[in-house]
């Protein structure tokens, strides 16, 4: 594993996907606890049409994407807020339009077709140095947000209702969450791309979730899944010449199902131990 | 005179163009347990989150008296309908309980949580289910989770408790004594709580509000006879004007037979 890391490039994916499982972790705990995982998938193919849109206009990949997925966020939020009933409904059509607009734009951007696979996938293996930088400063920023704001958020998370009566700022607070979701979507997208962002900001916060007692212990195990899929995933992908985007996202759904296995196994034991202490107690 | 904790006056509020409540007057007087009944979609909720400021009354104006600090008005400990949705949720009781003891404005100072554990225990202590406080709140009954919720009201240290269906994932022998806890609690603090389980109102609450649209107070009573008539009188039109038709059949059957008198 050690000889890998002499090319620069390999430094880079392990740099980024350790960043990458770090704010997933915390974020996508955020996410799972306010059930705003498809409002999240939402948003991380409007961000397409934000690619599209750079690509059109011949910005960075990154402006073009933030610009658009940020957009796309707070009208998901405003829409989530004001009317609840059919929010999922207009969070679907709203994925479908950025899609569809990025790949228009795409089309009669003039010049060569763009490799659009890296985006759906990832290109971890290609991350440079600057967007490193800029991972972390906003990595940073958003989990300095996410620690000002904990007792605020995990209130809120639970309960808006007494959250409200406390004095929390609710709405202010949501809107906050979406768009620090945004920002971290469209860093993923760069590491493993829109189709798998949602499995990297679910699956590790899922499985941390059944294991742990607090918020912040979910946060931390998320943290630590992440980055054993992550790390591990880039791994075998090295060995074997695979897609690292897909091989990262394999691993942590061999990790979800084995989390059901464990779960179960916990649950017949359990029972059997119920139902020993009863005929004992017959007995 | 006792003194006023909450009034009233002459309160509408209406949603999405319909009235969901008209001419509401009521006040809470300092020890009073008074119990909301009414149909589904009456108004009680709403009624309940008017008072505790989640919904703007549409004309009139809930007033919360000064009480121990005038300034902030009188502290409200509200207990919401049970809430099922998010029972995964990595919290034990005691953290839920603790949430009663944030301070938005306080949210950097990290020196008080001793105390607030303190506080949270002595809650979850008051509601007789100290040895759960590190559970996790997926591993509790219905109930203990209702208590839970309690004690998070509590913690505010309120002199109004405002409970929206606080019994209805108890048992039958739960809610006897969970009933008995809010009249202990009751010696303390003024409760207002909204019910559908009419025999234990009648056996536990001092007074009853009708609310169908329209609220008709039932003042307080000297035994609890005199109170289930007054809760069984709601159904019919000349001891109480709201009529609250009562949903299960044993009640709906006796208020033919009044209608038929």
């Amino acid at each position: 594993m050690i000889e890998v890391l002499q090319f620069e490039f390999m430094r880079n994916a392990l740099m980024a996907g350790l960043l990458a499982s770090l704010i997933c972790g915390v974020i996508g705990s955020l996410i799972v606890i306010n059930r705003l995982v498809f409002l999240s998938g939402g948003i991380a193919h409007s961000a397409y049409g934000g690619i599209g849109l750079a690509f059109f206009l011949g910005l960075p990949f990154m402006a073009g994407a933030f610009f658009f997925s940020f957009l796309s966020a707070m009208i998901m939020a405003a829409v989530s807020t004001r009317s609840k009933q059919r929010a999922d409904t207009i969070i679907g059509v709203m994925w479908a339009v950025g899609m569809a607009v990025g790949i228009l734009l795409i089309d009669i951007t003039p010049g060569y077709n763009v490799d659009l696979m890296s985006y759906l996938f990832g290109s971890i293996l290609s991350v440079p140095r600057s967007d490193l930088l800029i991972m972390a400063i906003a990595g940073g920023a958003i989990l300095l947000l996410v620690f000002y704001f904990f007792n605020d958020l995990l209130i809120m998370s639970y309960d808006e209702e007494f959250a409200l009566v406390r004095g929390v700022p609710v709405r202010r607070l949501y809107y906050m969450l979406i768009g620090i979701v945004a920002i971290t979507v469209v860093m993923m997208v760069q590491v493993v791309g829109l189709i798998l962002v949602i499995a990297l900001l679910t699956i590790p916060p899922y499985i941390a979730e059944k294991y742990t007692k607090s918020l912040v212990q979910m946060m931390v195990l998320s943290c630590m899944l992440g980055m054993a899929f992550t790390t591990g995933g880039l791994w075998i992908s090295y060995r074997l010449d695979l897609t690292s985007g897909a091989v990262i996202i394999f691993l942590a759904g061999s990790g979800f199902f084995l989390s059901l296995v464990l779960d179960s196994l916990i649950t017949l034991n359990k029972r059997r131990l119920t139902i020993k202490s009863h005929q004992e107690m017959s007995g | 005179m006792r003194n006023i904790v909450a009034e009233i006056n002459d309160l509408c509020f209406s949603y999405s163009g319909k009235e969901v409540l008209h001419n509401i007057d009521l006040v809470v007087n300092q020890g009073d347990f008074i119990a909301v009944v009414g149909p589904n979609g009456g108004g009680k909720t709403t009624l309940l989150k008017l008072i505790v400021g989640l919904l703007k009354p549409t004309r009139g104006k809930v007033r919360l008296a000064g009480g121990k600090a005038p300034k902030k008005g009188v502290e409200i400990g509200y207990v919401p309908q049970q809430i099922d949705h998010n029972l995964s949720f990595p919290a034990t009781a005691l953290d839920v309980v603790m949430m009663g003891k944030h301070v938005p404005e306080q949210r950097l100072m990290f020196n008080r949580s001793r105390k607030d554990r303190k506080d949270g225990l002595a809650a979850l202590e008051k509601m007789g289910i100290a040895e759960f406080a590190d559970r996790k709140i997926s591993d509790l009954s219905g109930g203990q989770r209702q208590r839970v919720l309690i004690a998070r009201a509590l913690v505010t240290e309120p002199e109004l408790l405002v409970l929206d269906e606080p019994t209805a994932s108890i048992d039958s022998r739960g809610q006897t004594q969970f009933y008995q806890l809010l009249q202990g609690l009751n010696k303390e603090l003024t409760i207002l709580m909204v019910s559908h389980d009419l025999l234990s109102v009648s056996a536990y609450a001092k007074s009853v509000a009708c609310v169908n649209r329209r609220l008709h107070y039932h003042q307080a009573f000297e035994t609890s006879g005199e109170l289930l008539d007054a809760v069984y009188s709601c159904s019919v039109y000349d001891s109480c004007p709201v009529t609250v038709p009562f949903p299960d059949s044993r009640t709906s059957e006796l208020s033919k037979e009044a209608a038929n008198d």
